[in-house]
């Protein structure tokens, strides 16, 4: 254990402790209540993060799940009796099924866009806010929560409030941590990158996003549980208001919205800022510098404080030596090729419309284990689309696929790589915020066989090297070139250990050189017994490489073969340059 | 209990008028979302900026809001130049521009408050009750003015994005900024021009809400869902689109009013838009 590591630590339990004795100390109750409002807004902003910063998905919508709980303490407190500390987990899941419930039907749209998830959750706001003004619930008198028994925590009022606030906070701050070193947070930081890859690489989106929501949203009602009894008095006019959302966001995204902690120093800087314009008697003003900061934080700290102290830090400090698995590209000794009988990919009747085109009209193909099939074919023949669909990018219209004798077909894409079906992305996709061993370690997570974090570093690690990316594990994939992005693409479809390897145009845009660099890499690939799908435009590495070679034309197999009889063919030779050269 | 046919049909007729402030307001909004990606929520607080302004040229100075806003357009119209500076400054991206925006309204709400107060401000004019009788129904004049002027807007805006080099030059660069640029697009003015115009659209707005609407400075949120919801549903840069929105939810607005109760009208229009967008979310 380093001194680096120790100093923050010591720093946290320290910290941890103070703040729990403090309330015996015997401070005015002025600093119960400041303090109270420090691990309000660190719970909240924190909680706003877990969904918002993780994952990506921007909401205005927290004064719901806040107001949701804390209207069902309120409810239950005042109108049915039960104790407040009972209520508080009622609030945080009255809270959290709000939130599942939005999710399930807005992470369902297609092609919901962040600012649209933004305004929908805005407007659920609205629709909350309305229904508890105009029901018993609130009725629009507010609601008292005066005569409600406190629990005698701590000696006085204030100081039990404290004390449960900061009980949340730790709570909520531990809860940020686990997911953000959880193989959750990885995920949810991948949907953040790209959603769609992170679905191909075995993430299961719709469900993560859920979690996500019913953990930001369950934990804003536990906050408003404990806040309503801190206010005493609730309208839905000061519960709903726009400046929680907005004080939620500018304290997230001021300290870092992707940072555990970040929210939490976002919400300790604002809130002591606001304090001490209220406490001055400007609150309006306040409230103005407020937003004065937030467009100056976006503007010049788009990424926040902590990433920014962090890069920092990291730029001062001299880089730690990565202990490599790296291999150098293995020189594979042309032995006599092991295909087996078995089939690996069955493709029965495969077709997909989009609308009134018919991109794929009955594709039948076999694979067998062990073999490189090339795919070719013209410009629109449908090349992309198959591979779009075996890896479940793409629904099926018609038709079945199977991969290893299971039918996949209709499965969503992250069950299918989980069924061992890799791909590469023509144009590189990798998760632009995290470092190529990040990327890579993430494929070998939620792609291959479940094993512990060692193993799977190791195994990261092995396919950087593998693919001679060995010595960039730290770097972002902006530091790289097309040709390094490609190679990532191909290791971290490997670190998935599929059954089969989908690789999209893996040459195209590469120079000579490094063409003859990919093409030995394709051919270790399969020395380790993978089977491997690729489309390719280039027709010397497609002869070089393929067992096979199928040819797409509008949308169906139109020749299957070796590649020199399918290059000699007539016909073939007269779809790619018409019927004049054919002869 | 139903109410009378009468009944219904003057909610439907106020519905739809109110519904002109609606798409009004929508209009600018629709046009930097859509053309621009641009999500700019201090709209709002622009057209209330105007409406103080119309109020208070009307009630200190006496100048009639129909000259006044000859000073307040162009006024809306600098206000949009030095906004989208800012955007084209940093490369401010949609959901940037939203918190920017938003942080904006929220000093503009601010600002409002020190200089006229939160109390509510009502400009009285002889012409605020004006209305004319058609059968059994009322429609108020002012409401109509408000509609026709709206209407007008958005049907020449609408003509000037279709026919105009101009027009094509926006939509295209809305599809594809760099590709449009290759093909000689100056997208740079053409937004400022188009960020200019939104603001004065809420100038215009803010006319009418000084002379329909009761001011405070909170009210710059009240129409922020709804008129989110009409962009939306009208279909981002389509200026016809947000005027029959706006209607649209106007009237379904009121027409609940009449049927249930006025508290529960917003859920009206955030139903509708939430419906809209599961339905059809193929929207761009």
């Amino acid at each position: 254990m380093s001194v680096a590591n120790t100093i923050p630590k010591a720093a946290a339990v320290l910290g941890i402790v103070a703040f729990a004795i403090l309330p015996t100390a015997g401070l005015p109750a002025f600093y119960d209540s400041f303090f109270y409002l420090v691990f309000f807004w660190v719970s909240l902003a924190t909680s706003w993060a877990l969904l918002s910063g993780f994952a990506g998905y921007f909401s205005l919508g927290h004064a719901a799940f806040f107001g949701v709980g804390m209207y069902t303490t309120a409810t239950l407190t005042t109108k049915a009796d039960v104790p407040f500390l009972a209520t508080v987990p009622v609030a945080a899941a009255m809270a959290a099924l709000l939130g599942v419930g939005i999710g399930a039907v807005v992470f369902r749209m297609k092609r919901l866009r962040g600012e649209l998830f933004a305004l929908l959750t805005l407007a659920v706001t609205f629709v909350v806010a309305t229904i508890i003004l105009n029901t018993p619930i609130d009725g629009g008198a507010g609601v008292f929560m005066s005569a409600v028994p406190m629990p005698h925590i701590m000696p006085t009022q204030t100081g039990t409030i404290y004390v449960l606030g900061f009980l949340m906070c730790l709570a909520t701050l531990g809860i940020t941590w686990w997911v953000a070193h959880s193989r959750l947070g990885m995920g949810l930081f991948a949907i953040h990158d790209d959603e769609d890859v992170a679905e191909a690489k075995g993430v299961p989106t719709f469900r993560y996003k859920l979690i996500a929501f019913a953990l930001s949203a369950g934990i804003a009602g536990a906050v408003g549980g404990i806040h309503a009894m801190y206010v005493g008095f609730l309208t839905v006019g000061g519960t709903f208001e726009l400046t929680v959302p907005l004080y939620v966001v500018l304290m997230s995204v001021l300290g870092g919205s992707r940072h555990w902690f970040g929210p939490a120093v976002g919400a300790t800087v604002i809130t002591a800022l606001l304090y001490a314009f209220i406490s001055g008697g400007e609150a309006m003003v306040g409230r103005a510098v407020v937003a004065l900061v937030l467009i100056l934080a976006i503007l010049w700290l788009p990424d926040g404080v902590v990433p920014a102290v962090k890069a920092w830090l990291k730029r001062r400090q001299r880089p730690v030596e990565e202990k490599h698995h790296a291999e150098v590209i293995p020189v594979v000794p042309e032995g006599p090729r092991t295909i087996g009988t078995r089939h690996i990919l069955e493709v029965r009747g495969a077709a997909k419309r989009f609308g009134g085109l018919q991109a794929l009209g009955g594709v039948d193909l076999d694979v067998r284990e062990g073999e490189i099939l090339g795919l070719v074919g013209p410009n629109g023949s449908g090349k992309t689309t198959l591979i779009n669909v075996i890896s479940g990018f793409y629904p099926l219209s018609g038709g079945t696929i199977a991969v290893d004798g299971v039918q996949i077909g209709n499965l969503p894409a992250h069950e299918i790589a989980r069924r061992g079906v890799a791909r590469t992305y023509q144009i590189p996709r990798p998760f632009v915020n995290m470092s190529v061993l990040d990327n890579v370690t993430m494929a070998a997570t939620f792609g291959g066989p479940l094993r512990n974090q060692s193993e799977i570093r190791d195994e990261a690690l092995h396919w950087i090297g593998f693919t001679g990316l060995a010595g960039k594990e730290q770097a972002l994939p902006a530091e790289l070139n097309l040709h390094e992005r490609k190679f990532l693409e191909l290791a971290r479809a490997l670190a998935a250990r599929p059954k089969l390897l989908l690789l999209d145009e893996v040459l195209s845009g590469l120079n000579p050189a490094e063409v003859d660099n990919a093409i030995r890499l394709v051919r270790a690939i399969r020395a380790q017994g993978a089977t491997i799908v690729f489309v390719e435009h280039l027709m010397r590495a497609m002869v070089e490489l393929s067992d096979r070679v199928a040819v797409l034309n509008e949308g169906k197999l139109f020749a299957l073969g070796a590649p020199r009889e399918i290059m000699r063919d007539p016909r073939v030779v007269s779809i790619y340059l018409g019927k004049a050269y054919a002869a | 209990m139903m109410p009378s046919a009468t009944l219904l049909g003057q909610a439907l007729i106020s519905g739809v008028l109110a519904g002109g402030m609606y798409g009004l307001l929508a209009l600018g909004l629709s046009l930097s979302w859509g053309l621009l990606r641009l999500v700019n929520l201090s709209h709002f607080a622009l057209a209330f900026l105007a409406a103080y302004l119309t109020y208070e040229m009307g009630t200190t100075y006496h100048i009639d809001p129909w000259w006044s806003v000859l000073l307040i357009v162009p006024a809306m119209f600098a206000i949009g130049l030095v906004q989208h500076w800012i955007f084209d400054r940093f490369k401010v991206n949609e959901l940037a521009s939203l918190l920017i925006t938003f942080s904006f309204a929220v000093m503009l709400e601010v600002g409002i408050q020190l200089y006229w107060t939160a109390d509510y401000r009502r400009f009285e004019t002889h012409y605020a009750t004006w209305s004319i009788k058609a059968g059994p129904f009322y429609i108020p004049v002012l409401e109509l003015i408000l509609c026709l002027v709206a209407g007008v807007l958005a049907w020449g805006t609408w003509l000037w994005l279709r026919k105009t080099y101009v027009g094509k030059a926006l939509r295209a660069s809305a599809e594809d900024a760099d590709i449009a640029a290759a093909y000689g697009v100056d997208h740079k003015k053409l937004a400022y021009l188009l960020s200019g115009l939104g603001a004065a659209y809420a100038g215009v707005a803010g006319t009418f809400i000084a002379l329909i609407a009761t001011l405070a400075p909170a009210q710059i949120w009240a129409w922020l869902g709804v008129v989110f919801a009409v962009v939306i549903i009208g279909r981002l840069g389509n200026p016809l689109g947000a005027l029959f929105a706006g209607m649209l939810i106007g009237a379904s607005e009121s027409i609940a009013m009449a049927i249930l109760s006025p508290a529960w009208a917003p859920v009206v229009s955030f139903s509708v838009l939430i419906a809209i967008l599961l339905w059809d979310p193929e929207w761009s």
